[in-house]
Order: structure tokens, then C-alpha cells, then sequence
């Protein structure tokens, strides 16, 4: 067994269970990495070997952990005994094999490692940064590429985060119940950034990173594995599942932006579909909606429809309404007033979203949507205004490139006029 | 005789898997189970969702109904193959060749009663 290609999915797995176990034995985030790191190098020599270990996330904690200790011995070989503290953890045999027993031993540890990631005083690219590093074990060049920015650049940004979060001293006790629910609901905002910033990219040339979707369903996926009755993280896995489905309809071949309305419905993936509403069913048994359920099933609803006339629009008026009473927020309403459109037409849609125009001042989308109604309702002067101001807020060339199409379109239809 | 091949793996690793890396495996395997369908020896392959979408029902005096798989297991039931072999050595031959390649736990159960019901139509999902 010379192909050590099978090790890398096992060490990817095992990652966040491994470094979340090895963060409690050491309190420190660069010694529970370096530890995993060390112990992975051992892995790469020792299991083409001997073959992979019956656990091998276990095999990696012990590892890393007795690997660590040594490094601590051998430093303090000159210097006086070490203390207690620090020998008293060595070769607790049963309880290593208690902890590889039972699953559930882990999950703490990893929606810890996952909270430490989503510190409020981090901004959201810094917390996406640092959860796919420390999380999902992407390289810095890796992250730097999904990003576009320098590997120096993302490095950087990485070891602020880092310096931040030690500076934040999580506790390391289990956490209570409600400090729990706090922190679900941090990790999962979190994982719906890395998905967003994936779904649609806030800068750079690319519009959609599929890797950076793939990985928040991993992590959400991990975290409902250890939350199974969280109706709101059944909620959000099923609005990535869902709003992913679709990915490979949603650019052409040149890289622009196909609507939902005229995208190929043959390409979304049936299977993420068919997953992503079966969660949406079990999270409803709870009877305990939540703002990702809610949009879950807004994209559940697109995604039964077959073709775009099939979709229903009243379902989603009714579902965004939902979501203004649970989250109300300006763009939340904008939404709505999509669906209003194609119940009502364009002018109730427009009278909607004219008080939205302050908070929205500097939102692409409004512009494009309010151009697009305007459009419709064959106001082409004012269509064209809207969606210059659109081009303007554009956060990538496939968003400025989209709108340029319709107000091309406006342009010939003046001109035939 | 009829056998169940339960196809067991750890989910951690089947879930990381990229799209590609999943897709390699399926078409590895349909290498196998193609000719093995076309010869009538496989009767029926599932695949199942992630353990993340399953539900428990427990019956009792008061059934319950939790969210998750029955156990919380490292290797979860994903799949099963139901093959119809001369022998037991046949099904361990053939759970071999199915999981060629892979970290994958094959467990044997030869089939008590098959009575499949209707007439149903493959299905993606």
C-alpha cells in the first residue's frame, strides 16, 4: 500500500472531533493544530503500515495529545519538574476508550471549536477565514484562492483572528443549556456566511465558489449530526442543500448570472432537492418555525415547481410574510415584494418597495428589482436610472454584466420604438 | 438464496467527500453492479440519505419520536444491495468486489422473506 490517497478523506473527517478534543486538553488553539498536524504525519507513516486504525479520529486525540506532552517533557527536561497539571492527563487509558465509545463526548468540543471561530468582535470574512482554516483544515492558500486575495493577505487576516479569539477566553467548561443555544445559533449564522460567501461571492471576478458551498453543507451537516432535534439547524442544512441544488443552472457558459425564472431546471440536482425536503418535514414536525425553516421552504417551494410558471407564488408571499414577523428586515420585504409581482403585478410590487429605498440606498438588488418592475410596467427612463445605479453597486462582473443585459434590451426596444 | 449486503461507512468521511469523490465511488461501483444486474444476480440497490435526515420511532407505552438514527454509530447503515447468490462465498465474494477500494463495512444478512409489493419504477430519490 504504497497510495496513501484514502488517508486524506479519513484525516478530513476526523478534523473537527480531533482538534475540538485536543483545544480542551490544551486550552490553546495553535497547540491543539500543532498537535492534529503532528499527529496526521503519523498517520501518513503508520497506516499505510499497518492499516487505518479501527477509530481514527481516537487514534488521532491519543496521538496528538501524548505527541504534544512529550514536546512539553522534553522542553522542561533543564528546567524543574513539571507539575502535576500537566503530568496528571498522561495515559488515562479508560478514559480514551470511554470517549471513543460514544459520540456524543464529542459534540461539545466541536461546537466549541465552531463558536470560537464566530467571536462577535471578528468580521464576518475573518470568522469565515478562521472557520475553514481551523475547522475544515483548508489550507491558507486554499482559503486565499476562495477569497481572491494574497496568501500573505489571508495569512494575516487568519493570525488576527487567532490573536483575537485567544484574547476572548472561551470558557472550557460543558456549556449550560442556554449558553448552548447561544452558541448553536452563532455557529450557525456562521456556516450560512461561509455558504453565502460561496452562493454569492462578495467581491473578486468569480460569482458563485461552489468549494465554499460544499463546506458549509459539510459543516452544517456535522453540526445537525450532533444536534439531530434543532429544528432551526435541520432548517438552515436543508436551505443549503436546497439554494446548492441549483448551482449548476445558475451561470452560463460565459460565467453570467441565468435567473431563477429562466434557469434549465433539468441541471439542479434532484438528489440535494429530495434531501433538502425531507429535512424541511422533519423540522416542521417541531412546530417551532424559525427564519432558516422559513427560507428553507421558500426555496423547498422553487424547488417543486418544475418549471417557473408552475411556481407557488402565493406560498411564498405567505412564507416571506412569515419571515418579516420573524426577522423583519428591509430586504426580507423586497423579497415579498417579488412574489407580490407575480400576484398582483409590478405596480403593488412598486408601491411596496418605495419606502424601502432609504435602507436599501446602497443595495444592488433593490436597484436591479425595482429596474426590473419599471421595466415591466414600460417605464424605460426610469428602468434605466435603476439599474445604472445598480451597475454601480454591482459586487462582481457577472452582477454588473446581468443587469447590462436588460438595459440593453431597453435600449433596442427605445430604438424600435 | 437472497442476501442483504447492509453497506455500512463512516458518514464523517462519506459526507466530505466532494462531489467528484462521490462520484467516482458510484461510478466504480456501478462497474461491478452493472453486469451483476444485467446477469439478475443484483435484485435491488438503495442508497440512503445521510443519517441527518432519518427519524426514530420508538414504540412503547408512549411511542416516541426522535429526530437522528436508532444508534449513534462511527459506521451508519447507507446502503443496501440485495443480491441473489448460490452461496454465502458468493455474497462475501461479491461485497468484496463492491467495496473494492474503500473503508467500507459490508454486513452479510441473508434474506428471510423478499415480498416486494406493487410494481414500483426505479427512482432518483
Amino acid at each position: 500500500m504504497t497510495d496513501v490517497a484514502w488517508i486524506d478523506p479519513l484525516l478530513r473527517a476526523a478534523r473537527p472531533q480531533a482538534v475540538g478534543a485536543l483545544l480542551r486538553y490544551f486550552r490553546d488553539l495553535d497547540r491543539a493544530e500543532e498537535a492534529f498536524q503532528e499527529a496526521c504525519l503519523r498517520a501518513l507513516k503508520n497506516w499505510p503500515i499497518n492499516g487505518p486504525p479501527r477509530d481514527a479520529t481516537a487514534w488521532l486525540i491519543l496521538v496528538g495529545r501524548n505527541v504534544a506532552l512529550d514536546d512539553v517533557r522534553r522542553r522542561s527536561k533543564s528546567a524543574p519538574l513539571p507539575e502535576d497539571a500537566v503530568l496528571s492527563d498522561l495515559g488515562d487509558a479508560e478514559a480514551d476508550i470511554a470517549e471513543r465509545l460514544d459520540n456524543s463526548h464529542y459534540r461539545d468540543d466541536v461546537l466549541r471549536l465552531l463558536f470560537i471561530c464566530c467571536h462577535p468582535d471578528l468580521p464576518a470574512t475573518q470568522q469565515i477565514a478562521l472557520a475553514l482554516r481551523v475547522v475544515s483544515g483548508l489550507s491558507v492558500k486554499e482559503i486565499a484562492r476562495a477569497f481572491l486575495v494574497s496568501e500573505a493577505a489571508m495569512e494575516q487576516r487568519i493570525t488576527r483572528a487567532k490573536s483575537a479569539v485567544a484574547r476572548a477566553e472561551v470558557p472550557f467548561e460543558a456549556p449550560g443549556a442556554v449558553e448552548r443555544a447561544e452558541r448553536l445559533a452563532a455557529v450557525a449564522a456562521m456556516i450560512y456566511l461561509v455558504f453565502n460567501e460561496g452562493y454569492s461571492a462578495s467581491g473578486g471576478t468569480v460569482h458563485v465558489r461552489l468549494p465554499l458551498c460544499e463546506e458549509a453543507i459539510r459543516l452544517a451537516r456535522l453540526l445537525l449530526g450532533l444536534f439531530p432535534g434543532e429544528p432551526e439547524i435541520i432548517g438552515l442544512t436543508a436551505l443549503t442543500l436546497l439554494q446548492h441544488a441549483r448551482a449548476p443552472a445558475r451561470l452560463d457558459a460565459d460565467g453570467d448570472i441565468i435567473l431563477l425564472e429562466d434557469q434549465d431546471r433539468a441541471l439542479w440536482n434532484r438528489d440535494m432537492i429530495a434531501e433538502g425536503l425531507a429535512l424541511i418535514e422533519k423540522a416542521l414536525r417541531h412546530r417551532r418555525p424559525g427564519p432558516y425553516q422559513v427560507q428553507a421552504a421558500i426555496a423547498g417551494v422553487h424547488a417543486h415547481a418544475l418549471r417557473a410558471e408552475d411556481t407557488d407564488w402565493a406560498e411564498i408571499n405567505q412564507l416571506y410574510a412569515t419571515l418579516e414577523r420573524l426577522q423583519p428586515s428591509p430586504v426580507v420585504t423586497l423579497n415579498r415584494a417579488v412574489a407580490v409581482s407575480k400576484l398582483r403585478g409590478p405596480e403593488a410590487a412598486l408601491a411596496m418597495i418605495e419606502p424601502l429605498a432609504g435602507p436599501l440606498a446602497g443595495y444592488f438588488h433593490f436597484f436591479g428589482v425595482k429596474g426590473g418592475l419599471l421595466m415591466q410596467l414600460g417605464r424605460g427612463d426610469e428602468a434605466r436610472v435603476a439599474f445604472n445605479q445598480a451597475i454601480a453597486l454591482a459586487h462582481t462582473p457577472a452582477e454588473a454584466a446581468h443587469i447590462r443585459l436588460h438595459l440593453d434590451r431597453l435600449i433596442k426596444a427605445s430604438q424600435s420604438a | 438464496m437472497l442476501y442483504a449486503l447492509l453497506c455500512c461507512h463512516d458518514e464523517a468521511v462519506v459526507t466530505s467527500w466532494t462531489t467528484e469523490e462521490d462520484e467516482a465511488v458510484l461510478a466504480k461501483r456501478h462497474r461491478v453492479t452493472g453486469p451483476l444486474a444485467a446477469q439478475g444476480k443484483l435484485r435491488a440497490s438503495i442508497r440512503l440519505m445521510p443519517t441527518t435526515a432519518a427519524t426514530t420511532v420508538r414504540m412503547g407505552r408512549e411511542p416516541v419520536v426522535l429526530d437522528g438514527p436508532f444508534a449513534e454509530t462511527k459506521e451508519a447503515l447507507l446502503g443496501v444491495y440485495l443480491v441473489d447468490c448460490a452461496s454465502l462465498e458468493e455474497a462475501i465474494a461479491l461485497a468484496q468486489q463492491i467495496g473494492r477500494d474503500e473503508k467500507v463495512v459490508f454486513e452479510i444478512r441473508p434474506v428471510r422473506h423478499y415480498r416486494p409489493q406493487g410494481n414500483f419504477k426505479e427512482t432518483a430519490a
